[in-house]
């Protein structure tokens, strides 16, 4: 129990995926204009990324990994080529499944945060998390904990930025350092914040 | 002649006037993770010129025959497929290289430069242009990629390619590390400060002042 816990502090901190693996940094620059937003992505992340890690840690083991094969007689089958093909197809229906949840179930969510799923298809983060799962050889339950863990590291993150940006709206700066050059430096800045938290977690 | 000439224009535009990545903020995902140094900035700008054009040059060749309902999957299969390609071939000839690039070359799959390039240009573009589009745009990527790598190798290990530029202080040269340009932060300033000095040179390319004016669609 206290290594999930700790697995999720570490993915929400200190392996936080946009600013220590600079994953997902299209998004993070583009739609971190403003606060709300920003939230709207932060949480449509951490929904996509609490389903498609497990489920992609689901099928590798059944299907693909070196060796799942075995119990009809072909051990020496490794599909793990083909695991970066799954996994974009798992996500891209995983976010088509979530649309059409969201719109029966939930509309004015899906009003709020919809305009966002779509474009989480081809999300770096989304699918980095997913290969950083079969290259750190996580279980079920590790990689549910550290999906959602990296979806909130990621939503964190979009929603400081985005409210720092807010402030900094009527700020005079020189002009070629406008929208994303601040971006970058104030990413820089947080990063550094966020690489303090390496020295806190415990080896 | 004039056929040449914008093939020409079409090639050199995206290196610095149309960059991909300092202006139209695609593709950082993956360029800054990969250049704590020379080596393995190259390898990925190449790869990712690679995969950039064959797979403008295929879609372009097959666009009219995919259904519009279906054509962002099928565009994202086969850009998948020869990254899978790349990958294997890079684990198979360049092993050590392949592990300290990790997963930023499955990465290229979801790189928006590839999938920007193929949906806006090479879907309605007959294959050569379509892949001198992309040879320019993958160029523009390595440019800024081979720029953060070598500034981030120079000044945090002394080195160039692995080979001692700076000599070091502790084997009697002069020159001590800077630590922090192997860290995560020094990136996102190199790159902040690389956008700034380009946006400078060319004040068309800044934005405007005035907030939240921008819509949300309009940068990407």
């Amino acid at each position: 129990m206290a290594d999930l816990g700790a697995l999720f502090l570490r993915a929400v901190f200190v392996e936080n995926m946009p600013l220590t693996y600079f994953l997902g940094l299209c998004t993070f620059l583009a739609l971190s204009r403003r606060t709300e937003t920003a939230f709207g992505l932060g949480v449509a992340v951490i929904a996509v990324m609490g389903v498609t890690v497990p489920a992609n840690q689901l099928i590798y083991s059944a299907m693909l990994a070196p060796g799942a094969w075995a119990w009809i007689g072909m051990p020496d089958l490794d599909l793990s080529y083909l695991a970066l093909l799954t996994f974009i197809g798992v996500v891209a229906a995983s976010v088509q499944l979530l649309e059409m949840v969201l719109e029966r179930y939930l509309p004015r969510v899906q009003a709020s945060f919809g305009a966002f799923l779509p474009l989480l298809t081809i999300h770096c983060a989304i699918l980095g998390g997913s290969l950083f799962m079969v290259e750190r050889r996580y279980d079920l339950a590790e990689a549910a904990v550290y999906g959602l863990g990296s979806g909130a590291g990621f939503a964190l993150a979009v929603v400081m930025l985005g409210a720092i940006r807010t402030r900094l709206a009527y700020a005079d700066l020189p002009a070629g350092l406008r929208g994303l050059g601040i971006a970058f430096v104030l990413a820089g800045m947080m990063s550094l914040g966020f690489s303090s938290f390496a020295q806190m977690a415990a080896p | 002649m004039a056929a040449t000439e914008g093939l020409w224009n079409t090639l050199t535009a995206p290196l610095i006037r149309q960059n991909p990545v300092t202006l139209q903020i695609l593709g950082i995902c993956s360029a800054l993770a990969v250049t704590t140094s020379l080596d393995t900035a190259l390898t990925m700008s190449i790869s990712l010129t690679v995969v950039v054009v064959l797979a403008a040059g295929v879609i372009s060749a097959i666009g009219r025959h995919i259904p519009a309902s279906i054509r962002l999957i099928v565009q994202i299969i086969i850009i998948a497929s020869m990254v899978i390609v790349i990958d294997q071939a890079l684990q198979a000839w360049f092993f050590e290289l392949s592990q300290r690039l990790s997963v930023f070359v499955s990465l290229i799959a979801t790189n928006c430069i590839v999938l920007g390039r193929t949906e806006s240009f090479s879907r309605s573009n007959p294959p050569l242009p379509s892949m001198v589009d992309a040879l320019g745009s993958g160029l523009g990527y390595s440019l800024v990629l081979v720029a953060i790598g070598s500034c981030r190798e120079l000044f945090g290990s002394g080195t160039l390619l692995g080979l001692q530029v700076f000599p070091l202080a502790d084997q009697g040269g002069w020159f001590t590390p800077l630590s922090l340009m192997l860290l995560a932060p020094s990136a996102f300033f190199l790159l902040g400060g690389l956008v700034w000095a380009i946006r400078s040179l060319w004040p068309e390319q800044a934005e405007a002042s005035e907030f939240p004016a921008h819509d949300l669609g309009e940068e990407r």
